[in-house]
């Protein structure tokens, strides 16, 4: 677990960070822009300091009543919002000036980061010679090659236009499957969150108002993310088989089976599936004749009234949570109530990965 | 062309302003450093004084180190009771001096180049494992390499170029105090303008070399632009 309790009178706002989160994984930390985001990920890297406070990351104290550990002391990669290169030195020296303080890299381990960030092609080139993008690339190498303890990335894609977004986000697709250590992620974009986050933390005001398992955060109702017509839900899902004829290829998650648009996945492979509250009805009976392909018998467990016309719906396909938004008429034309039996009917799921 | 005083009076001035440099950017570096840094309530004060010498008469500088160094001054005084000797008329005396009168040429720039690397790469370093005083020379001290350049070209050029302090704290002797800038007064004194012409003309060509270096190594740089 990473626990944190640390609280810092800013001149322009207080942060109080009091949560505890897995040591394992993505987890986002996402709030509105002037929320203190940034300002918690420098205190997790000790660029900040609180007098007071407790920072502990798996069994190592990073700070409490007596000790407070320097950040170069604590083994931490850290990716800045704009790229950070050091323009003295060339993209080998960059890589090199973490790897030289840092003990037991192995030439493996090297070998598989620079494959991984694809900057095999280059190491010899000075900085302003880089594209955005591969700056951040090598940049995020830079930070994984120390063999941190934990990777902090602060909006690392903010300082880059779409294009090269879509560029970097495989990449980071990629530490996110390929890498066992804990990936702590600041962004203010809800399509980065929804993407690359297992866990989510909550930030506004300065304030910690929540953290939990990514699609439980996005479909509580006393959270703000659950609302509005933008609110949508998370699957998760794996390949199990194509339908060439149709061009669609079938997923397997514990409410059944999807079917979606083929996008050449590998069978076995993970996906992870973003279905907006939108693209969800619902039916009391089975629909046969539909042209809708992904129906699962469902329960409703939560309603929430959203302005007033419509209701957020919340529904559980087996463990699996999904909104739907639907108006108050149909609520009552279909009697809905908490344990009701229905069927969801999605109409189109986008696939994040 | 040159003869034996004006040729000692060219190995002094070198010699000089070499020391001098190099303690200069021993000292500058640490006061910039700190000064890029620093939120001190009194930051202005210090920086004043270190700018002092930029603005005060030369000969104002001199006087105030001969009462201070000389025999009957404070360091003078503390100097002979460990058993020495008083400093003023002595190398030891110009190199004080210099060191004193050139500050603010080697400050101000470090502190210009220190100040605009910003923090940012700093804390990067520090990410990447690398300690304070670390990363201050493997960081700070490259990328101000252009700060470099220019503090100790100027520390070097003022220096050679130093006149008021030397003659109220040097006194002109052959081969210990005797400079390049006190001989051209000398040969003037004594109506030799061909002599003078020859160091004038040589100094004037010096200084514009090494400020043409200053200029083709950073394009950016002022003395007087502050940050």
């Amino acid at each position: 677990m990473i626990e944190c309790q640390i609280k810092i009178d800013f001149d322009s706002f207080i942060l109080d960070a009091n949560f505890s989160i897995p040591d394992k994984g993505v987890t986002v930390i996402f709030g509105p822009s002037g929320s203190g985001k940034t300002s918690l990920l420098r205190v997790l890297a000790g660029l900040e300091r609180a007098h007071n406070g407790f920072l502990k990351i798996g069994d190592s104290i990073w700070q409490d009543s007596e000790n407070f550990v320097l950040t170069h002391n604590r083994q931490i990669g850290y990716v800045f919002q704009d790229t950070t290169l050091f323009d003295h030195l060339n993209v080998q020296g960059n890589l090199d000036y973490g790897m030289k303080r840092s003990s037991n890299i192995e030439k493996e381990f090297i070998d598989s980061i620079l494959n991984l960030l694809d900057i095999k092609i280059l190491l010899n080139r000075s900085t302003a010679q880089l594209s955005g993008g591969e700056k951040q690339r090598v940049a995020i190498a830079r930070a994984l090659l120390i063999k941190p303890k934990i990777l902090l990335m602060d909006e690392p894609l903010s300082a880059l236009d779409i294009k090269r977004k879509q560029e970097i986000l495989p990449y980071l697709d990629a530490l996110h499957n390929d890498l066992d250590i804990p990936i702590i992620y600041v962004t203010h974009s809800p399509d980065e969150a929804s993407r690359l986050a297992d866990y989510l933390l909550l930030l506004d005001n300065g304030q910690v108002i929540g953290s939990g398992p990514i699609n439980n955060m996005l479909t509580r109702f006393d959270l703000p993310m659950s609302h509005g017509s933008e609110a949508t839900s998370l699957v998760e899902a794996k390949v199990i088989s194509r339908e060439k004829e149709f061009d669609l290829m079938h997923l397997e998650f514990p409410g059944g089976e999807f079917i979606v648009p083929d996008n050449k996945l590998a069978i076995g492979s993970n996906v992870r599936l973003r279905v907006s509250a939108r693209d969800v009805s619902l039916t009391k009976e089975k629909q046969i004749d539909t042209s809708i392909l992904n129906i699962f018998p469902a329960i409703v467990d939560e309603m929430s009234p959203e302005g007033k016309a419509q209701i957020m719906v919340r529904l559980k396909i087996k463990e699996i949570t999904l909104l739907t938004l639907i108006t108050k008429k149909s609520a009552k034309v279909l009697n809905l109530k908490n344990g009701s039996k229905v069927f969801a009917q999605i109409k189109s799921a986008a696939i994040l990965s | 062309m040159l003869n034996e005083y004006d040729i000692s009076a060219l190995l002094v001035t070198l010699k000089l302003a070499s020391i001098t440099t190099v303690i200069l950017i021993l000292v500058g570096t640490p006061i910039a450093w700190w000064l890029s840094q620093t939120r001190f309530k009194f930051k202005a004060v210090i920086e004043a004084i270190i700018a002092l010498p930029l603005i005060l008469p030369p000969t104002v500088l001199g006087f105030y180190l001969l009462m201070t160094l000389g025999t009957n001054g404070p360091i003078g005084n503390f100097l002979e009771s460990l058993g020495g000797s008083s400093i003023a008329f002595t190398f030891t005396g110009l190199v004080v001096g210099s060191v004193i009168y050139s500050l603010p040429f080697v400050v101000q720039p470090l502190q210009n180049s220190f100040g605009s690397i910003g923090k940012q790469p700093m804390e990067v370093a520090a990410t990447l494992g690398a300690s304070k005083l670390d990363r201050f020379f493997t960081v700070a001290v490259p990328l101000a390499r252009s700060g470099f350049i220019t503090a100790s070209v100027l520390g070097f050029a003022h220096t050679v170029g130093e006149f008021g302090v030397v003659l109220m704290i040097g006194g002109n002797i052959p081969g210990e105090t005797g400079v390049l800038s006190i001989a051209i007064y000398d040969h003037v004194e004594a109506m030799e303008y061909g002599q003078a012409h020859v160091l004038a003309g040589g100094l004037l060509v010096l200084s514009f070399v090494m400020l043409l270096i200053v200029y083709i190594f950073n394009g950016r740089f002022s003395i007087m632009r502050s940050d």
